[in-house]
């Protein structure tokens, strides 16, 4: 009788969850596709013509920057924590907990923190480069963790076979382990990508909120999520605000497309 | 057969954290031989071939005592170079662990890592491996194919060719045939026979009646101990131990 | 030659593994040392538990008590939502249907809280405008809002807690007469209870640290909360709001508001990590 009730609470739960999700998702592009307009990817943005062409080149900078060094640092340390240091080590113990303290920590207080060191201790000011180091410190548990799964995952055996003719750490590791880890890393760089490309609140008070194409990296931008949120902030180009949700959707879409792409090659056991 | 032990053990001990796991084990072992250990599971015989080419280095909080002489000198000398002796000591694994690579690829990894990079000359390795390892003729049309995608005894004998075309001097066999049918068990057993004309080989079997068909010399152990070494034929027929009987004749565990 | 190149190439790797403790200290070193001296300066319980915030009384106990009043409002309506689209995905969903729904559910935690604040305020808050009069950015508007937004982590949490549950307590359960839908109920979601809390805890962290969403639909008057229906604003919007032009004490209040914050989001992280352990001990 009232497991009847509680399957019926299942069924309307799933229902408004995926419900809300479809719902969003047709609302934004329902609302924004006829505003994509080819003047909003001219390369100038002008208070007329409120172009989202520097933002996504902007946000392709961001991503680019901060993968090019979270990804070798995240990577490494897991090569450390999985295949170098001693499980039991107290470093170890230490890095798993920052690792997951960081992966806790909300986005505004990265901003803070982006804020009062880079731009206003290292007096990097609004910059292209305090944003993306503050992104990188944000994305470094996601390539971490996935990493280190990836690496556990991928098991003693092949490593034995490979100690046992004579190769070296760096050899095993590079040449046999990473190949058959490779998918799972990727996959977390993948999430680290969506990450950075919805991120906000960290990058207002380090990136800025420029509206040109930043020069140098020490020149402020601003991300496609910054600008969309500014823009329906205004409240003067709403219609644009719909066009660049698209934009966004668009790519979350691609990139867990992506991803999940990638996990099913993982399951079927990757040849 | 010489007199001179390619490989002498004395007062060996091994503990994982506080289990002391190997209490003292002599043995000698000698060149172009097969010598087979025996004896009931966690007696210590996989632990201790392991120690011959220090591959219990990669286990967390192991302790060992006691020296191992390779060709008179102790691998356990603080100065010995790892890869060099596993290059010298070569092992293949109780299951069939191919990288997940070409079946080219896995042989010739070995020989790349120890910096050999001309084509023709892998070429040659690889084939001399392979046929070695008696599995040439079933693989030469498509050496490039996944060497997962073979079936369980191919790859344990593409192991076996991986292991040989780093040319070692000892090959340690840890239970080889324990994943794999009957079949292929006898290909890998007459396989045992081709190599001993070359190699010095050290193996562990669960199997009795593959230590007394393969094997010259025969090692009894019992928990952490060597109970008694001799020719496989004394061993077999009469052995000097009364445990060593027992075990022989199935009247233990 | 060789054993030189392994060794730095250990440095290398151990010097990118410091890299989160040193990021780590950094953070808690400048949010610290940026925010303490001003709550000092101020008086600590006068900073904490004052109720008047303008440019030069800073009292965040109206932030305080909005943070907590949205993230419990955004629990009452997402974790039962949350955790029985979990129990489906887990045992009810066909698994044509499960190869669709799993990375629905990825993509849902992958849209930007820009989308998400954006459609609530374009859906939501006109809604609430018209059905219950007020502004219509409101209290009510941000626990809506949060509550679909945690619903990712819930799902996914708990469905993997559900999972892991033995199969053996599922089919003993069957085996003595139960149906499916009482040994699921009964037997399977228990089970899985420290698993799902773990997920609650995460979603309270996630509720709590949320800002730009929330910032576009909660009315951000820096008051006590009136009422559902009245605007709200919270720790995370407190600091997003005002600093771009703040400065001076002004601005050491908005980074204090951040180590408050801060205190918040270590004691629900310490609670998650203690839960976790806990759960795969037993």
């Amino acid at each position: 009788m009232s497991s009847k009730l509680l399957k019926g609470l299942v069924y309307a739960s799933t229902l408004f969850t995926f419900g809300i999700l479809g719902y969003l998702i047709f609302y934004i592009l329902f609302n924004g596709v006829a505003y994509l307009t080819p003047s909003l990817f001219e390369w100038e943005y002008s208070t007329d013509n409120v172009s989202l062409m520097p933002a996504l080149i902007t946000t392709l900078y961001v991503v680019l920057g901060t993968l090019l060094i979270a990804t070798p640092i995240g990577v490494f340390t897991g090569f450390y924590l999985v295949d170098y240091a001693n499980r039991n080590n107290p470093v170890v113990k230490a890095i798993s907990i920052a690792t997951d303290t960081l992966a806790g920590i909300p986005s505004i207080i990265y901003g803070l923190f982006g804020f009062l060191f880079f731009v206003v201790y290292l007096e990097w000011q609004f910059s292209l480069a305090a944003g993306i180091f503050t992104v990188t410190i944000m994305s470094l548990p996601v390539i971490i963790r996935a990493t280190e799964e990836a690496l556990i995952a991928s098991g003693m055996s092949i490593r034995q076979a490979s100690y046992a003719l004579g190769a070296g750490k760096l050899r095993t590791l590079f040449n046999v382990v990473l190949p058959v880890a490779m998918p799972g890393i990727l996959s977390g760089v993948i999430l680290a990508t969506g990450k950075i490309i919805g991120e906000t609140a960290a990058l207002i008070f380090t990136l800025g909120t420029a509206t040109q194409l930043p020069q140098s990296l020490f020149a402020s931008g601003r991300t496609l999520s910054l600008h969309m949120y500014i823009l329906s902030n205004e409240g003067l180009h709403v219609n644009e605000a719909y066009a660049t949700a698209v934009v966004l959707l668009v790519f979350v879409i691609l990139i867990n497309g992506l991803s999940t792409l990638i996990s099913k090659r993982l399951s079927r056991g990757g040849k | 057969m010489s007199t001179q032990p390619k490989i002498k053990v004395e007062n060996l001990k091994l503990w994982y954290g506080d289990f002391e796991a190997l209490h003292g084990v002599d043995l000698d072992i000698y060149e172009k031989e097969v010598t087979a250990f025996i004896g009931p599971s966690g007696c210590g015989k996989s632990t201790f071939i392991k120690t011959l080419n220090r591959m219990n280095d990669l286990v967390e909080n192991v302790k060992i005592e006691g020296t191992v002489e390779l060709d008179g000198k102790d691998i356990y000398k603080k100065k010995t170079d790892l890869n060099l002796l596993r290059k010298k000591v070569g092992m293949v694994f109780q299951q069939p662990n191919p990288f997940p690579k070409s079946i080219y690829d896995n042989v010739a990894y070995g020989p790349r890592t120890h910096g050999i990079k001309k084509k023709s000359e892998l070429d040659e390795i690889v084939e001399k491996s392979l046929r070695q390892a008696a599995i040439w003729d079933e693989v030469k049309d498509h050496l490039d194919r996944n060497a997962l995608s073979i079936s369980g005894g191919q790859q344990q004998r593409i192991c076996i060719a991986r292991a040989l075309a780093v040319e070692p001097e000892v090959l340690l066999m840890d239970e080889p045939t324990s994943a794999l049918d009957p079949i292929s068990t006898a290909k890998i057993e007459e396989l045992v026979a081709q190599l001993k004309n070359d190699y010095t080989i050290v193996m562990v079997t669960h199997n009795m009646q593959q230590a007394s068909r393969v094997s010259d010399r025969t090692a009894f152990f019992l928990n952490g101990h060597i109970i008694e070494t001799d020719t496989t034929r004394k061993i077999f027929t009469n052995p000097s131990e009364k445990e060593t009987e027992n075990y022989i004749s199935g009247r233990f565990g | 030659m060789n054993e030189t190149k392994e060794k730095i190439m250990h440095g290398v790797f151990l010097l990118a593994a410091v890299t989160s403790i040193i990021s780590l200290i950094l953070i808690v070193v400048f949010i610290f040392t940026g925010g303490l001296p001003m709550m000092l300066d101020y008086g600590v319980f006068d900073f904490i538990f004052g109720t008047t915030w303008n440019q030069t009384t800073f009292g965040i106990l109206p932030m305080i008590v909005g943070s907590i009043l949205v993230t419990i409002g955004a629990i009452v309506l997402g974790v039962p939502i949350g955790v029985s689209t979990a129990i489906f995905m887990a045992e009810f969903c066909p698994p044509k249907l499960y190869s669709f729904l799993k990375p629905a559910v990825n993509l849902m935690a992958g849209i930007p809280s820009i989308v998400y604040g954006f459609f609530a305020l374009r859906i939501i808050v006109p809604w609430i405008r018209n059905s219950f009069g007020g502004p219509g950015n409101s209290m009510l508007a941000a626990i809506l809002l949060l509550g679909v937004m945690i619903l990712p982590t819930i799902i996914a949490l708990s469905e993997s807690a559900i999972r892991s549950v033995p199969r053996s307590y599922y089919s003993g359960s069957i085996a003595l007469g139960a149906t499916q839908e009482r040994s699921i109920f009964n037997v399977l979601v228990p089970a899985a209870k420290s698993g799902i809390f773990s997920s609650v805890v995460l979603g309270v962290g996630r509720a709590i640290g949320e800002t730009m969403a929330v910032v576009m639909v909660a009315g951000n008057q820096p008051i006590m909360p009136r009422g559902l229906t009245q605007g709200v604003r919270t720790l995370t919007t407190n600091i997003v709001l005002e600093m771009a032009y703040a400065s001076g004490q002004h601005r050491e209040a908005l980074i204090a508001t951040g180590v408050v914050l801060f205190v918040f989001i270590m004691i629900i992280n310490t609670t998650f990590l203690i839960v976790k352990s806990r759960g795969g001990e037993s």
